[in-house]
């Protein structure tokens, strides 16, 4: 089982950013007759989402906006920024690294380190665990962690067993070098023998985009998709987040012998009402600690965790110090639960483009 | 422990007046559908402790199949 703690860095400012098109599910037919409709927006608590629909926004576009906004209030100037890590499964091109292409138009230093990691759900607790090693010897000072995900285009509009659930979203977090800062405290892990409960099967190396890929066909009555589309075992994936997301909150806690008491929030992954508030019961915390915005986004995948800290925590976030916990888990499969603290939270008011 | 599955599953089905009989296909139940199922899977873990995991779980059809397949697992 991986724990790391993570002396001298902090995040310093958080900042998300969505598309402005609202899809909204009361409306879906897709779902059937009202009363199931009503089912499952009770059932999964995600009443609407905000998508790219057909506007061409790629996930880098809704983090640079999140992250230009970010740098400005942060007064932090370009030249300064030494690390750029982008986390998604949603980049521009299967080649170059969206990383690299974020580094460029954000106009950053040639001197940046700047690479992408390829995760979803559990994606921002990996992509910050990574960032505070590279930063916690000091030779890198301030550094942007790029998350985010346009997880809608990869959904067939006719399949009721992932379109409804998804929502778009991009984000920004400013993590920086201080020396004697007690850090941060992670617990990651992987079960990749079940890679498939979330897969898109053609597009990539093992099986090359070809005509057969757009073939739709109907795996079970209501659910249509081709193979460049997502498939999701949900009963195997809920199976997964209410046993393995429990353990790895409760690990990390008894591994550090942190005081559940002192934890102000709970940010879960945003996956469903159904599968989060069993988490919570789990873990026996208030509903008063555990901020939901998938009611209003969805699951947006990678950028759950800091999107529901902006649009949900922002105001008391920026006053004061507070301890967070953060849970991510799913595709993978993969999971990761960390622990930080903030004070005076630089965070911009949510964006929408 | 029966009676009290039963009950369970009512409430899962989100249908008190039901009669569920066990050797009912719980899947032939007008109320069944998948969110149902993750209902009833979240109900067998905050009841049994247990998961029955996807492959297993296609392979029960009726209640009374469900019922000891929980025995089995929770002894």
């Amino acid at each position: 089982m991986a724990f790391q703690e993570i002396k001298n860095v902090k995040i310093v400012g958080i900042s998300a950013c969505v598309p402005k098109h609202i899809k909204d599910n009361r409306d879906l037919t897709l779902l059937g007759s009202q009363d199931e409709i009503n089912k499952f927006i009770d059932t999964t608590g995600i009443a609407q989402r905000h998508t790219v629909d057909d506007q061409n926004i790629c996930t880098s576009d809704l983090c640079y906006e999140a992250a230009e906004k970010l740098i400005n209030e942060l007064n932090w100037s370009k030249e300064e920024i030494d690390c750029l890590i982008f986390v998604s499964q949603t980049p521009d091109y299967i080649l170059p690294a969206t990383s690299c292409i974020l580094q460029g138009r954000l106009g950053l230093s040639t001197e940046c380190f700047a690479m992408d990691i390829s995760l979803g759900c559990s994606g921002w607790v990996y992509g910050l665990s990574t960032m505070a090693s590279l930063l916690s010897t000091g030779n890198m000072k301030k550094a942007l962690l790029l998350v985010g995900d346009t997880v809608t285009v990869t959904k067939s509009k006719d399949d009721k067993s992932t379109y409804p659930l998804f929502g778009d979203a991009g984000t920004a977090t400013a993590v920086v070098y201080e020396s004697g800062n007690e850090g941060m405290k992670f617990n990651t892990g992987t079960d990749g023998n079940k890679y498939d409960s979330i897969i898109i099967r053609d597009g990539g190396f093992r099986n090359f985009f070809s005509k057969e890929s757009l073939e739709v066909k109907e795996h079970e009555p209501g659910i249509f998709r081709n193979n460049l589309q997502s498939f999701l075992h949900g009963q195997n994936v809920f199976i997964f987040g209410i046993t393995r997301a429990p353990k790895s909150i409760r690990s990390l806690i008894d591994k550090y012998k942190i005081d559940q008491e002192e934890i102000d929030y709970y940010v879960f992954h945003q996956a469903n009402l159904l599968m989060n508030e069993k988490i919570r019961k789990k873990i026996k915390v208030e509903s008063e600690k555990v901020p939901y915005s998938l009611d209003e986004f969805g699951n947006t995948s990678s950028a759950s965790i800091p999107l529901t800290m902006v649009a949900r925590l922002r105001e008391k976030l920026r006053n004061g110090n507070h301890k967070i916990l953060g849970c991510g888990f799913g595709v993978g499969l993969s999971w990761g639960t960390v622990v930080f603290n903030t004070k005076d939270l630089v965070c911009p008011e949510l964006i929408e483009i | 422990m029966k009676n009290r599955f039963i009950e369970l599953l009512k409430e899962a089905l989100e249908n008190d007046e039901l009669e569920i009989n066990m050797s009912d296909n719980f899947r032939d139940y007008d109320e069944w559908d998948s969110l149902t199922l993750l209902t009833v899977i979240a109900m067998i873990d905050e009841e049994y402790d247990i998961v029955i995991e996807g492959d297993r779980f296609d392979k029960l059809l009726t209640v009374e199949d469900l019922f000891e397949e929980i025995k089995k697992k929770t002894n």
